[in-house]
């Protein structure tokens, strides 16, 4: 059965990695070494393949309930930022490799716990999109805890960074686990095992998870940081300027 | 002004060196070292020098090279080592290393027969 709740919870996955795809393509070509630019961009490839698979399944969808003609692209380039509703983390900034990395490592560790979920629920083709991410996102995990190791076990100026990363970036770790109505899974269920994870590879880099703090929300529901606004207008202008056209 | 000049064949490199680091042979500033890539194109086959690329360390240098040379498909193995440890030939030596054996097609066994199902030979 279609419903607006199938729509809505592709779309979210749909935005948030492409949204974390736009902000990591920054890097591209200017990475803190050819290796790891070539890394990084990647692993952005590996999420705007995600979101593309997310946009096209939510397009079906909405052009059968609404008769309407929608396809990946009208949705990536035509939808304003109240309609956008990716977590909140995706659209901050990059500052420097520490926040990056640290970003990607909250978020593929959250990310590889919501898609071995997702590769059971009953919905075909989220369970097909999750088997076939699960294979990318468990190197995403790989690879950005062995940088958080890297650089918070690492010298007094890099793990300075990875600590001031971790407080720009620990509350919008919250939202992850915020229920909602639209949600596929329980995500407050996955929530402990996230904890655990980021604690194994915290101990390892020496590395702290900060007491109580209050926790950001409103991506899901479109209420987004002054961020997303520009993101969009960068990423959409093309699209926006010369509408449908191709390449 | 005396400048000494230090030449190194390919991969031949000093465990140390004296000179100041920005004029290290084969290290960028991070001064992370230079990995040789071997990549097995598929089962059976040998792995073969795909490039080099730099990396703090073997793990890291098996990751970078899954990044830098399998992402059209190109392998299913690989291996890594540094390219410090690897002893090159001199090309000062290639007249008597190779020229020798031009004349010599008796060394090769091209008077056998092969049956067309042996592949890779």
């Amino acid at each position: 059965m279609i419903n607006q709740k199938t729509i809505n919870a592709t779309l979210h996955l749909a935005d948030t990695t492409l949204i974390l795809a736009q902000k990591n393509s920054e890097w591209c070509a200017h990475g803190p070494i050819l290796e790891q630019d070539i890394a990084i961009t990647n692993i952005t490839l590996d999420l705007i393949g995600q979101s593309r698979m997310f946009y096209q399944y939510a397009a079906e969808l909405i052009n059968e309930v609404e008769n309407k003609n929608e396809t990946e692209d009208t949705l990536a380039y035509f939808r304003s930022e109240r309609e956008f509703k990716n977590f909140l983390i995706a659209e901050l900034p990059n500052g420097d490799w520490a926040q990056t990395i640290l970003r990607q490592f909250f978020f593929s560790c959250f990310h590889q716990l919501l898609f071995e979920k997702l590769q059971h629920i009953e919905d075909k083709q989220i369970s097909a999109i999750a088997v076939k991410s699960l294979k990318e996102i468990n190197y995403h995990v790989k690879w950005s805890s062995e940088w958080v190791i890297r650089l918070g076990d690492g010298t007094l100026e890099s793990h300075s960074r990875m600590v001031k990363a971790i407080e720009i970036l620990w509350p919008y770790t919250g939202e992850f686990f915020n229920a909602e109505e639209n949600d596929l899974i329980e995500v407050k269920k996955i929530k402990s095992n996230w904890i655990q994870k980021i604690e194994a590879v915290f101990f390892e880099a020496n590395l702290l998870i900060p007491g109580n703090v209050f926790m950001q929300t409103g991506g899901k529901q479109g209420i987004h940081t002054e961020h997303l606004g520009y993101i969009l207008t960068e990423m959409q202008s093309l699209q926006r300027a010369y509408p449908g056209l191709e390449w | 002004m005396n400048i000494k000049i230090t030449k190194y064949y390919y991969g031949d490199i000093p465990e140390e060196t004296t000179s100041s680091p920005s004029s290290k042979p084969n290290t960028v500033d991070l001064g992370w070292p230079l990995w040789e890539v071997f990549i097995r194109s598929k089962q059976g086959l040998d792995h073969k020098h795909a490039g080099s690329l730099h990396a703090a360390d073997a793990a890291m240098a098996i990751e970078n090279a899954r990044d830098v040379y399998t992402r059209r498909q190109e392998g299913i193995s690989i291996w890594v080592i540094e390219s410090k440890h690897i002893h090159a030939s001199n090309p000062d030596d290639a007249t008597m290393f190779y020229e020798p054996s031009a004349d010599k097609i008796y060394r090769h066994p091209t008077f056998y027969d092969l049956p067309d199902e042996i592949k890779h030979m």
